[in-house]
């Protein structure tokens, strides 16, 4: 913690456990991530990386039977504090979810839904304007700009996952959790993502979930490794792919877990 | 290991080919009993029920002479209305007997029995029409009135020459008559737009007997129905599937929904006679309490439906409007509800239709009662609906007990009514759901 080159915390989580009914998902996880600074999460698959970030959010509180316990703030602020409002928390923190999932409805709506909800439009020009930056930010704006009154679900599925990271930057949101934002794009989509999380970064804090090595080691400052719901090895991305210190970690990025 | 050819069916192949078949075929047969049973259905209720929506008619001058309509010369309706009905036939009866005189058409038959030829409920038009304008008294008006049940039979096939002799209501001379007088225009068979609007009819004169207070009493009840079952069964919907924790409390109130869905129907009228005209003392037979009756049964269908609607809405999207800080409400009716819409509404319509046709709990709260008054929408002593009113399938279950053949047909031709009505809301239920259907 006493690191010169760690940047301001943002979210800080202590002690974090989370629990679906009998089975312990989460276990002990402690994770300081930073301010203007992407965080990669990485592991094998069911090894709690989409649960971790959804505690980040409060979206577990929609789970019945999950149960999360520990301590995680925002801006030094305990998300979990009885007094918080999940409503307004998740106004600040963003997600785009793991599977895409476009409201049925148009493609504008889509990307307006959170700016009118959230009364961050002026008037009809604004909430235009909002919407074109959010969906150029996306890499979706060239294809999209001739049917935004078309149905968001008629997308192809690479699409729909772009329609979904646009329809999470118009509210403009302090963190934006991504979970395997990249998973249906092709390479020049992935890209282009790529870059606008680059681009976030000057404002944002982004958490990313990914099982691309490569597209880790690329848009991460630091890299968390998960295994079995436990918190592996978390520090500097350039470090955890060079030179890790757990044996874990160094077989799964080598490729031999996972 | 030999090479299997694709082109041979190999055993289990066979086998399984078989079995498909066979539960095709029953399918296929299962669906052409059914089609047997509707299309036998429909063809005997259409045949015996669609001459209801026909009557006949004779239109004769009727003269209106002051002398006896209307003795104070002063056109005082309160003296006017001393006349009664029986007055009122006398005269119909010389205007028969002056029309078939003046047709020259021969007959063996009285005066008396000429003037039993018209309907009962025609010496009622007449003084209707007498009292509603004292001004046409004096003069020779042309009326348009109700033949009797026979006539009328005859006309549509059910009374013959050879019935008629042995009936001791009418007589193959009276047939021969009206005959005659058909030949020459002066009865008709016509459209009997008075089925859909008379109110009911004694015993004695089937022909006017008409099915505008059932279809009004009906359609009162819906709109209690709607009023209240979809905005509460909805609400009650929405708050169990979307906001209720999910504990043994709500396990047992879920179980409840469902068997009150299985409740029979009766034990709903039982339940209206005890707390809506027993305790609550609204009027017996009355539309509101009609409705509250079929709001509570048709509460659990609404509820189920509306659930299975909601349920069908895919997590997804809840959480695709949660992620951007949209509140669980602002989710639920942004969102879910616009796509469960369709099914909320179908779920609505057929509980509406199950009501529409339900008989059982009404006949208990007294709304089998004979009513030849329109009830009025709202009146300050009986409220809003509150008045004695009968619905279209207790109107159905009331005429088949009349001793009358001719109230068969009308039976009949109510159940035609009810059924035309039933498809229209199907209709309305299949259309809302093609307009508000989602893919997602
Ligand atoms: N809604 C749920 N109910 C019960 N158990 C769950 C639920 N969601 C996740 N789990 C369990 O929690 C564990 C972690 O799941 P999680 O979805 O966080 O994995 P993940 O790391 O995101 O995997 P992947 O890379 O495949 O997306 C798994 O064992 C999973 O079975
Ligand atoms: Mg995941």
């Amino acid at each position: 913690m006493k690191d010169k080159t760690m940047t301001q915390s943002k979210i800080s989580a202590k002690g974090v456990q989370v629990h679906y009914a009998d089975t312990h998902a989460i276990k002990d996880v402690d994770v300081e991530i930073a301010d203007k600074e992407v965080t990669a999460f990485i592991g094998p698959s069911g090894c709690g990386k989409s649960t971790f970030l959804r505690c980040i959010n409060r979206m577990n509180d929609t789970i019945g039977i999950c149960r999360v316990t520990g301590d995680i703030r925002i801006d030094g602020e305990d998300i979990y504090d009885p007094k918080v409002d999940p409503v307004q928390l998740r106004a600040k923190v963003g997600m785009v979810f793991q599977k895409p999932n476009p409201f049925p409805k148009s493609i504008y709506d889509n990307v307006a839904y959170g700016p009118k909800i959230h009364g961050l439009a002026r008037d009809k020009d604004d909430l235009d304007q909002i919407v074109e930056n959010a969906l150029r930010k996306a890499a979706l704006w060239n294809e999209a700009k001739d049917r935004l009154h078309a149905s968001g679900t008629g997308l192809s599925g690479g699409q729909q996952q772009r329609l979904c990271i646009a329809r999470a930057i118009a509210t403009a949101p302090e963190v934006l959790l991504m979970d395997e934002p990249c998973s249906a794009l092709d390479p020049i989509a992935t890209a282009q993502v790529e870059e606008l999380i680059d681009e976030l970064r000057q404002s944002y804090s982004v958490v990313i979930v990914t099982h691309s090595m490569q597209q880790a080691a690329r848009v991460s400052q630091k890299t968390a490794f998960f295994h079995l719901g436990n918190l592996v090895e978390f520090g500097e991305t350039d470090k955890i792919f060079t030179n890790p210190e757990d044996p874990r970690t160094e077989s799964y990025i080598s490729g031999r877990i996972g | 290991m030999t090479h299997k050819s694709l082109l041979t069916v190999d055993a289990l192949t066979r086998k399984r080919n078989t079995a498909e078949k066979r539960f095709k075929a029953y399918g296929l047969g299962a669906i052409i009993v059914a089609m047997i049973a509707l299309a036998l259905l429909l063809t005997s209720v259409v045949s015996t029920g669609s001459s209801a929506f026909k009557q006949t008619y004779a239109t004769i001058t009727v003269p209106l002479p002051a002398a006896k309509l209307d003795k104070s010369g002063t056109r005082d309706l309160a003296v006017m209305k001393k006349v009664t009905t029986i007055g009122y036939a006398s005269l119909l009866r010389d205007g028969m007997v002056a029309t078939v005189e003046e047709l020259g058409i021969a007959t063996d038959l009285n005066a008396k029995t000429i003037g039993k030829m018209l309907s009962k409920e025609a010496s009622a038009t007449v003084r209707n029409a007498v009292l509603a304008d004292p001004d046409i008294v004096g003069t020779d008006m042309e009326f348009k009135l109700l033949m009797n049940g026979r006539i009328d039979g005859y006309f549509k096939g059910r009374v013959t020459m050879e019935s008629a002799a042995l009936d001791g209501n009418t007589s193959p001379e009276e047939l021969q008559l009206a005959q005659a007088l058909a030949d020459v225009g002066v009865v008709d068979t016509t459209f009997n737009w008075a089925f859909l609007t008379a109110p009911d009819a004694s015993d004695q004169r089937p022909e006017a007997a008409g099915l505008g207070v059932a279809i009004l009493g009906s359609l009162y009840m819906m709109i209690v129905v709607l009023v209240l079952a979809l905005p509460i069964g909805v609400a009650a919907s929405i708050y169990l599937e979307e906001f209720a924790p999910k504990n043994r409390w709500t396990d047992i109130i879920e179980v409840n929904i469902s068997n009150l869905a299985a409740v029979p129907s009766i034990v709903y009228g039982i339940l209206g006679l005890a707390i809506f005209i027993n305790f609550m003392e609204f009027n017996q037979s009355s539309p509101l309490v009609g409705g509250l009756c079929l709001t509570l049964m048709t509460l659990p269908t609404i509820i189920i439906s509306t659930r299975a609607a909601l349920k069908s809405v895919p997590p997804s999207i809840r959480d695709a409007a949660l992620g951007v800080g949209a509140s669980k409400i602002q989710a639920v009716f942004h969102h879910v509800l616009p796509l469960a819409a369709s099914g909320i509404l179908t779920g609505t319509i057929i509980g509406l239709a199950q009501a529409l046709g339900e008989t059982a709990p009404l006949l208990l709260i007294g709304m089998v009662a004979f009513v030849r008054e329109y009830p009025a929408a709202y009146t300050p002593d009986a409220g809003l609906f509150g008045e004695a009113a009968t619905a279209l399938p207790v109107q159905v279950f009331n005429w088949t007990q009349r001793a009358d053949p001719s109230f068969v047909e009308r039976a009949s031709g109510a159940i035609i009514t009810l059924l035309i009505f039933l498809l229209i809301m199907n209709a309305i239920a299949i259309f809302l759901r093609r307009k508000f259907e989602r893919r997602w």
